[in-house]
């Protein structure tokens, strides 16, 4: 059966595109495109993911009012039964914000917006999203982000680390994060929430392509199932 | 009836904001501020009726992120 990805747009959200590219140049099939009052998602689907951007205007708190949109609640039940969910950025923060990984993203520590290529070292490398690298591989992905200090409390950071649920770290801390986390996984394995934007790193035109093996494993991943 | 939510962030979670307002205040030439902790104020204004349970729903679901943040719901009236 063919690849089914769905991508969501909320109002205010801004790399959904890049997202929709990424996810076609490397599965060959363009994602269905969502919007965030839809009540439904398409059935059957493979892969869903949330982009980045400001939903919202980033009202309240970053992700929180795309976090209880209607179509979340359909995210939900999806990631519940399995379903891979890749939430980059504000998706992260909506990710977060909606209790479907653990923790909160803060203002950066600078206070400053950041926007540039970061190192970030693959932590966990046996998951869908990360199984395409090496575990402690550096990878050079860009980050763009305002709201990127990942917060949680020791006990869940200790829980994290001690499952193998951080994905990814910042090799230079760029943002305040604790312990240096970029990227979180659930404890099923198959919700990822990053903050760099690996869908900005798949193409030599962008300067970089280590965000391929992100899609291409859990594409592959999937396709084969 | 008229509500007031003050959210704040947790004792212990930095404040970057709280942070920069401090320093802005030093560099004002105000002394002896040992502390600045930036939080929300929400008014809300709802039915006469409404429970104090659905306030703090209120409050968890959506108003406080209770990851990092605490909420204290005053009744204005």
């Amino acid at each position: 059966m063919a690849f089914r990805a769905a991508v969501i747009t909320f109002p205010g959200s801004n790399c959904d595109r890049d997202m929709a590219v990424a996810i076609e140049k490397v599965s060959g099939i363009a994602p269905i495109r969502v919007w965030h009052g839809d009540a439904h998602l398409p059935e059957d689907l493979d892969f869903i993911a949330l982009p980045g951007g400001f939903s919202y205007g980033d009202y309240l708190r970053s992700g929180a009012m795309a976090a209880n949109s209607p179509i979340m609640r359909s995210v939900k039940r999806r990631a519940e039964r399995g379903v891979p969910v890749l939430g980059v950025c504000n998706g992260f923060q909506v990710l977060t914000e909606a209790g479907l990984l653990p923790g909160a993203l803060m203002r950066n520590a600078s206070q400053n917006f950041i926007c540039r290529t970061v190192a970030l070292s693959v932590e966990n490398n046996q998951s869908l999203f990360t199984a395409g690298y090496d575990s402690g591989q550096t990878i050079d992905i860009p980050v763009a982000h305002h709201d990127g200090n990942y917060f949680a409390d020791d006990n869940t950071l200790d829980r994290l680390e001690g499952d193998g649920r951080v994905a990814f770290r910042y090799v230079e801390n760029c943002n305040g994060s604790r312990r240096d986390i970029a990227g979180v996984l659930n404890a099923a394995g198959n919700v990822l929430g990053m903050m760099p934007h690996p869908e900005r790193a798949v193409d030599p035109a962008h300067g970089g392509t280590d965000g391929l093996a992100l899609f291409e494993n859990a594409i592959k991943a999937l396709a084969e199932a | 009836m008229k509500i007031r939510v003050h959210v704040s962030l947790k004792p212990g979670v930095l404040d970057p904001q709280g942070r920069a307002v401090h320093h802005a205040l030093e560099g004002l030439g105000f002394s002896g501020v040992e502390d600045v902790r930036v939080g929300r104020l929400i008014e809300l204004d709802v039915a006469d009726d409404t429970g104090d349970a659905a306030l703090d729903e209120m409050c968890e679901k959506l108003l406080a992120n209770t990851v990092i943040e605490n909420y204290r719901i005053e009744k204005v009236g």
